[in-house]
């Protein structure tokens, strides 16, 4: 039998009521206080509590009612199904989100593989420069990697707004702005309430792996993404192209960004390889697994 | 397998704290939790709070929380049913065990929401009372403490006033043990259905145990049965009104209802029992199973309409609703036209009710009725009507094994010389009656610790 997203729903609801009348584990994240402010829980409540949900799992090792208990608690898969659900049902474009989701593993080699099969045809190109322009060139370049950086953005403005709307969600002010944004770069949802981190990889110890990991690839990315701007600076504003030298801006920021990236993807997915399956999504490890591995 | 020093028998907050303070002594330490894993803890997964007195603020605690007051605390609710001594000796030691417990992995938080009032008098765990015992495990295993889960203790064996062998099954084997120190902290018998009807009479069929099904006093009754000095009064438990629904077992703190102030409570002949607005709830609800347990057939129910529903916590099971008193009546099974008269009466003795404050004694009080209902006496006349079941929810029960100061058990005048008891299976000696929130887990921590000192010490002298 197909489990529906209304399934999914009423799931999280049945199990939304038994905390909000327990209430114990309000510390442990943003997900709680705003349960608790509910009475009752529409969908759009609880599609906002499953993106708040890091998936830490305290809740789950502190709770009293998990299984063999008859209430059967497991919040953190609950919330993790209805969220993976939400992801389908808001991403645009939609068929493509539920076939990354269900596959991701074929999906993302298909993607490699498409690549590889680009740079193979560039490479027949002729190359008019040096460094990587050797390889291909600059015009070629932008052609690929500019609809690849502009279409990810219009997707995500898309599906933010359509889970805006689905959410009720209303104003915001810069006082909500900074504070999300504080708990994002200290991965405060993972810290556990008392800043020991989480229960994702051994059970109910506390680490900070994830939450280091996470970081590291936040941070890759990030450092990745100013070398990109440098260097865009540098091409358009200075007229200096590529390719630049090992004590450049690009490469100074784009080096340790790779690395951290790689390293700390590889780290998630061995933390990842090592948590109870039973507390995530169980439909979508593949694709939660592809996705890392792009 | 070596025979260890010290044996611990139960595996919840009181043993916890015994065999880690042991173990740190040097004493090779085990514990036999008759619980399986999952459910290992007992009363004390359900927790959530250790009352802790103060001289200051002190890691979540606000304020100041003096000795005296919080034995006049407990003087109230116990009636004077107290041993002073040892209540004011748990009171003294409870300051110094926030920061033991901190270092044992526990991690407090603000109060919750909805329990403010207790933001100066009970430090709460963060994540609760599991989470407590998950971080006192951990520690124990960090100590090279060994426990045993699915472990029944069956039998003491007892010499001279000397625990000489303990036996118990496991995994379908019977094993007896050696140890040089015993430390009981196995809790009350509420799990045994048949010994809570034999205390209370058949009323206790109807009782609803609101924690571990594990906790059926074969240790105790083991003891008792040999001589060993017992405290308490047999029909004297932690008892509060928790919705009718809830499991026979282990149903813990989301069954528990707290729309009484704001409600008429009625039995099941439609007629009120008892002043529902007595004082605020955090310092009635302990007194309320007792009150359902008086009443025919141990059930209750307590009616509010539309304006009372969002005053309280919602509790997991959804009210009975209806449109009017009549339909509400019938849904719930009472007498209908019994029912809407009680309410008719009360509303009639319903006054100037423009000083209703939710969270305070307000003193709207209804006028010439018997029983008045003395704070928060609102009209119950706004549609849609809501109605819960009650029914009294034990948490422990208060006969149990007489220790002096030392945590020490004895038989006839003279000391036990190697078995000491704590938490909830000696807590009768400091709550005669009634109920302190929090005071179980304090009971339990400092008893807890004084027994595995004791044990400790006398398993290294005999090494």
């Amino acid at each position: 039998m197909q489990t529906t997203t209304a399934d999914l729903v009423d799931e999280a609801r049945r199990q939304a009521e038994i905390c909000n009348a327990c209430r114990y584990c309000e510390g442990y994240c943003a997900v709680f206080p705003d349960l608790h402010a509910n009475r009752v829980f529409t969908s759009g409540d609880l599609t906002q509590l499953a993106n708040l949900c890091h998936n830490c799992r305290g809740c789950y090792y502190a709770c009293q009612y998990t299984a063999p208990h008859e209430f059967d608690l497991n919040l953190p898969r609950a919330l993790a199904d209805l969220r993976q659900a939400s992801w389908e049902d808001f991403a645009w474009p939609q068929p493509l989100a539920r076939r990354f989701h269900r596959d991701g593993v074929a999906l993302s080699l298909a993607v490699l593989l498409g690549f590889a099969a680009l740079f193979l045809a560039i490479g027949a190109l002729p190359g008019e420069g040096d460094g990587f322009y050797a390889q291909i060139s600059h015009g070629a370049m932008v052609a690929i990697f500019l609809p690849a950086f502009l279409f990810p953005l219009l997707s995500l403005a898309i599906s933010m707004r359509r889970y805006w709307a689905a959410t009720g969600g209303g104003g915001l002010s810069r006082a909500a702005f900074r504070r999300a944004f504080g708990d994002a770069v200290r991965m405060k949802n993972l810290a556990g309430g008392h800043g020991e981190g989480c229960n994702f990889e051994a059970e109910d110890r506390f680490s900070q792996a994830r939450r280091r990991a996470h970081q590291a690839v936040m941070w890759g990315f990030l450092l990745c993404f100013a070398s990109t701007a440098s260097g865009t600076l540098l091409h358009y504003l200075f007229n200096q192209p590529a390719p630049y030298p090992l004590w450049s801006l690009p490469k100074l920021l784009g080096l340790p960004g790779g690395v951290l990236m790689v390293l700390g993807c590889f780290w998630l997915a061995s933390l990842k390889r090592r948590a109870d399956p039973e507390l995530g999504a169980r439909a979508v490890r593949g694709g939660e697994m592809g996705f890392l591995l792009l | 397998m070596s025979e260890p020093d010290v044996l611990v028998i139960g595996g919840g907050n009181a043993a916890l704290c015994a065999a880690m303070t042991a173990a740190e002594a040097g004493a090779r330490v085990r514990i036999l939790e008759a619980a399986p894993k999952a459910y290992r803890g007992g009363n004390s997964r359900h927790t959530r709070n250790f009352r802790c007195m103060h001289d200051g603020p002190l890691g979540p605690l606000i304020e100041s929380y003096h000795e005296e007051e919080n034995l006049s605390d407990l003087l109230k609710v116990t009636g004077g049913k107290t041993d002073e001594v040892l209540a004011r000796m748990v009171i003294r030691a409870s300051e110094a065990c926030l920061p033991w417990m901190e270092a044992r992995g526990v991690r407090f938080q603000p109060s919750l929401s909805g329990t403010l009032s207790l933001a100066r008098t009970n430090a709460f765990f963060l994540g609760g009372g599991k989470s407590l015992v998950n971080a006192y495990y951990r520690t124990a295993e960090s100590l090279g403490i060994e426990t045993f889960y699915d472990a029944k203790v069956t039998h003491l064996e007892m010499s001279e006033a000397r625990v000489t062998s303990v036996t118990y099954e496991r995994h379908g084997a019977s094993h007896q043990v050696t140890p040089k120190s015993v430390v009981v902290a196995a809790g009350g018998f509420q799990g045994d259905l048949d010994w809570l009807a034999r205390a209370w009479g058949p009323a206790a069929r109807n009782f609803l145990i609101r924690g571990t099904p594990y906790n059926r006093g074969e240790v105790l009754a083991d003891l008792l049965d040999q001589g060993v000095e017992q405290v308490g009064d047999p029909t004297q438990c932690h008892a509060v009104a928790i919705d009718g629904r809830a499991p026979q077992f282990d149903g813990g703190i989301v069954t528990r209802l707290d729309c009484v102030p704001f409600s008429v409570v009625v039995n099941r002949d439609g007629a009120r029992f008892y002043d529902e607005g007595e004082d605020v709830w955090p310092k009635r609800y302990a007194i309320w199973g007792r009150l359902v347990a008086d009443q025919p057939d141990q059930v209750a129910y307590a009616i509010i309409d539309a304006k009372s529903l969002d005053l309280f916590m919602p509790s997991v099971f959804p009210p009975i609703k209806a449109d009017t008193l009549e339909e509400l009546a019938t849904k719930l099974g009472l007498p209908v036209k019994r029912t809407c008269a009680t309410i008719a009466a009360f509303n009639a003795a319903c006054g100037d009710v423009s000083a209703f404050r939710p969270t305070e004694l307000d003193g709207v009080t209804t006028t010439g009725l018997m029983p008045p209902k003395t704070n928060w006496a609102r009209l119950i006349t706004t549609p849609p009507f809501y109605g819960y079941s009650l029914r009294p929810g034990v948490t422990f029960t208060y006969l149990g094994l007489k220790v002096d100061a030392r945590a020490q058990c004895s038989l006839g005048n003279q000391p036990v010389t190697n078995l000491w008891a704590a938490g909830e299976t000696m807590a009768g000696s400091i709550l005669g009656q009634g109920y302190l929130a929090g005071f179980g887990m304090t009971i339990g921590t400092v008893f807890g610790r004084i027994a595995g000192e004791e044990a400790a010490a006398r398993a290294n002298h005999h090494r």
